[in-house]
């Protein structure tokens, strides 16, 4: 798959402050996560990818356009949604996105036709020609995310997408991405520090750390890899059962007599050690299996911790996520 | 299939041209400003002096009059200095018509922080601004240069002499005085609805401006004994320029070059503060 974002060195400067550096990488994932704490550099990487910022070295790329020189290119194929309040006082919410759509080339008619679409897809057919100030703050979200689609983006840039929603707004948001991402027509790349968010709608995350990439996954191999490890506890002889397990192609380390540590080969299931224990007659009491999740891959990550993944900033070229 | 049964899906269709865009901005602005009735009435009465202009040229041609006899043929010949008194008329309409649309077209937009919403689409700072200022050179255009024509084209063609060959310099004056005119006020009220979010106070402020330069000029010539402090008169400077153009008697103030220097100044300084704001984000400092 061709790469959708490329960088290749991208340093961004405010100043004295180096708000991105060095950025390498090409990610071509569905649904790209990108985590960091405050001041990481999420926003600014967004804002240089739509040509907001110069880059003060290297170069990035969107859908092979290069981000300074071919900006307008780069940009008719992006839908932003920020993550501040952004709308235009005194326009009814269809108006705006007619306008944000001709803005993008479509034309007049047909943006017509596909504010309406957009209004009614994020679920604002109903107050489509209110104005957009008496919104709340949820309908400002999904008016926003509205006028980011409403020309048909490839790559949708969603910025803090669930900021300020209650529950219920904020799972439908998460819905309707997910549910864009599985359109298979676009590319999400979803800030946010929520990792839940990520979590629910992102197969790949890329963790940000005082404008570096500290980290990059797919989530899906991450847990994958992470379901080999084991901890369990026996009563009984416990030799036996090791011998057996270890004949299944297992790694195992025994802790103490009655606890072990076992590494799965990847194609095995859990469950063939308990129908290994009960052919020899052993009670497993208790087994740890403990799933990393996005919570500990980001704690990692802060913490500088080298996970089982691609380490960032070393990894160039396309691979099949981030 | 309706509407709102309508999955997403993306736009495959053709675009329009890049170089209109920057017209989709003027267009959707247009329909705002034409919702106000005060700035219809006073559009509207924008024409009266053009409309009175009209009758003076049918006047001063008039055959009827000339059989009279009544020594007004000689008070209404049209020549430059009408057209300067016209486009001293016009040019005040034209401050107060930019007075009253051009304090929201960028502060509407800051306000709620919508020109990321703009500029994360393929279109340029410079061609947004250039949208705003579009849809004051349409509206200024209109009664200014544009009426102007329809002034010159009249005269030209009821008076039967070389009317038209010997007062071209007129024309092409008028147009240029114009065209000046609205720029300098076209940036200048986009650099102040762009640094002051409240309307009324960005409009108080254009009117500071120029009635402040006045009054600094009036203390300059004062107390240097000169006519170089009307450098600081915005009026003055378009005065200046104005009767260079039409080949008036000059009035009294710097020479023309410094009074196209001070408009360009005005202009420059305006588009500085427009560079300065303009921008998809907001810079913390």
């Amino acid at each position: 798959m061709d790469p959708v974002i490329e960088l290749d060195g991208l340093s961004v400067h405010f100043g004295a402050v180096k708000a991105l550096q060095n950025l390498k990488g090409a990610f071509s994932g569905r649904a790209i996560g990108l985590l960091g704490p405050n001041g990481a550099g999420k926003t600014t990487l967004i804002h240089t990818l739509l040509g907001f910022h110069k880059p003060a070295t290297g170069t990035a790329r969107v859908f092979g356009n290069d981000v300074r020189r071919q900006d307008k290119a780069a940009r008719a194929l992006i839908g932003y949604m920020p993550e501040r309040d952004s709308f235009i006082a005194g326009m009814t919410a269809v108006r705006f996105i007619r306008m944000m759509a001709e803005l993008s080339g479509v034309p007049a008619a047909h943006a017509l036709e596909r504010a309406h679409e957009a209004l009614f897809y994020v679920g604002l057919g109903e107050s489509r020609y209110r104005k957009l100030e008496e919104y709340s703050q949820g309908m400002k979200q999904r008016a926003k995310l509205a006028q980011a689609l409403v020309h048909g983006p490839r790559l949708l840039f969603l910025d803090e997408a669930t900021n300020g929603l209650d529950p219920p707004a904020r799972e439908r948001m998460i819905e309707l991405i997910r549910e864009i991402r599985d359109t298979d027509e676009v590319h999400v790349v979803l800030s946010s520090h929520l990792l839940g968010d990520v979590e629910e709608c992102c197969e790949d995350v890329m963790i940000l750390k005082e404008g570096e990439i500290v980290y990059h996954c797919n989530l899906e191999e991450e847990r994958r890899a992470n379901r080999k490890f084991l901890e369990l506890e026996l009563s009984g002889s416990s030799d036996d059962y090791i011998q057996a397990v270890r004949g299944l192609g297992c790694e195992c380390a025994p802790h103490t007599k009655r606890r072990l540590k076992m590494v799965l080969p990847p194609e095995m299931e859990i469950r063939e050690l308990y129908r290994l224990a009960a052919e020899k007659q052993i009670e497993i009491r208790h087994l740890d299996y403990k799933k990393d999740s996005l919570q500990d891959i980001f704690l990692k990550a802060m913490n500088g911790v080298p996970a089982n993944s691609q380490q960032s900033g070393a990894t160039e070229g396309s691979h099949g996520g981030l | 299939m309706a509407v709102y049964e309508h999955t997403y899906r993306r736009y495959t269709g053709a675009v329009t041209p890049q170089w209109t865009r920057f017209l989709v901005v003027a267009r959707y602005i247009f329909k705002d400003v034409f919702q106000s009735k005060l700035l219809v009435f006073f559009f509207a009465l924008c024409f009266a002096f053009p409309l009175a202009c009209i009758v003076t040229i049918w006047i001063g041609n008039s055959e009827i009059v000339e059989i009279l006899e009544t020594g007004a043929i000689d008070a209404l010949d049209i020549d430059a200095a009408i057209f300067k008194a016209f486009m001293w008329v016009q040019g005040g309409c034209a401050f107060f018509l930019t007075l009253l649309v051009g304090p929201g077209l960028i502060s509407r937009d800051l306000a709620n922080n919508g020109l990321p919403l703009y500029l994360c689409r393929p279109i340029s700072r410079a061609e947004y601004v250039l949208g705003k200022i579009s849809v004051l050179a349409i509206l200024l255009s209109s009664i200014t240069w544009m009426p102007g024509f329809l002034l010159y084209a009249l005269q030209s063609h009821l008076d039967k002499d070389n009317w038209m060959t010997e007062n071209l310099g007129v024309l092409t004056g008028m147009f240029v005085g114009f065209w000046v005119t609205i720029l300098v006020l076209a940036l200048l009220i986009l650099a102040l609805s762009a640094w002051l979010k409240w309307r009324p106070v960005a409009a108080f402020m254009m009117v500071m401006i120029f009635l402040t330069g006045s009054f600094i000029s009036l203390v300059l010539n004062g107390l240097f004994r000169t006519d170089w402090g009307h450098i600081t008169n915005p009026f003055q400077l378009f005065s200046i320029v104005w009767s260079s153009l039409l080949g008036t008697e000059i009035p009294a103030g710097p020479p023309v070059p410094l009074a196209w220097l001070g408009l360009a100044a005005l202009a420059g300084f305006s588009l500085l503060m427009l560079h300065a704001k303009i921008r998809a984000y907001e810079v913390v400092r």
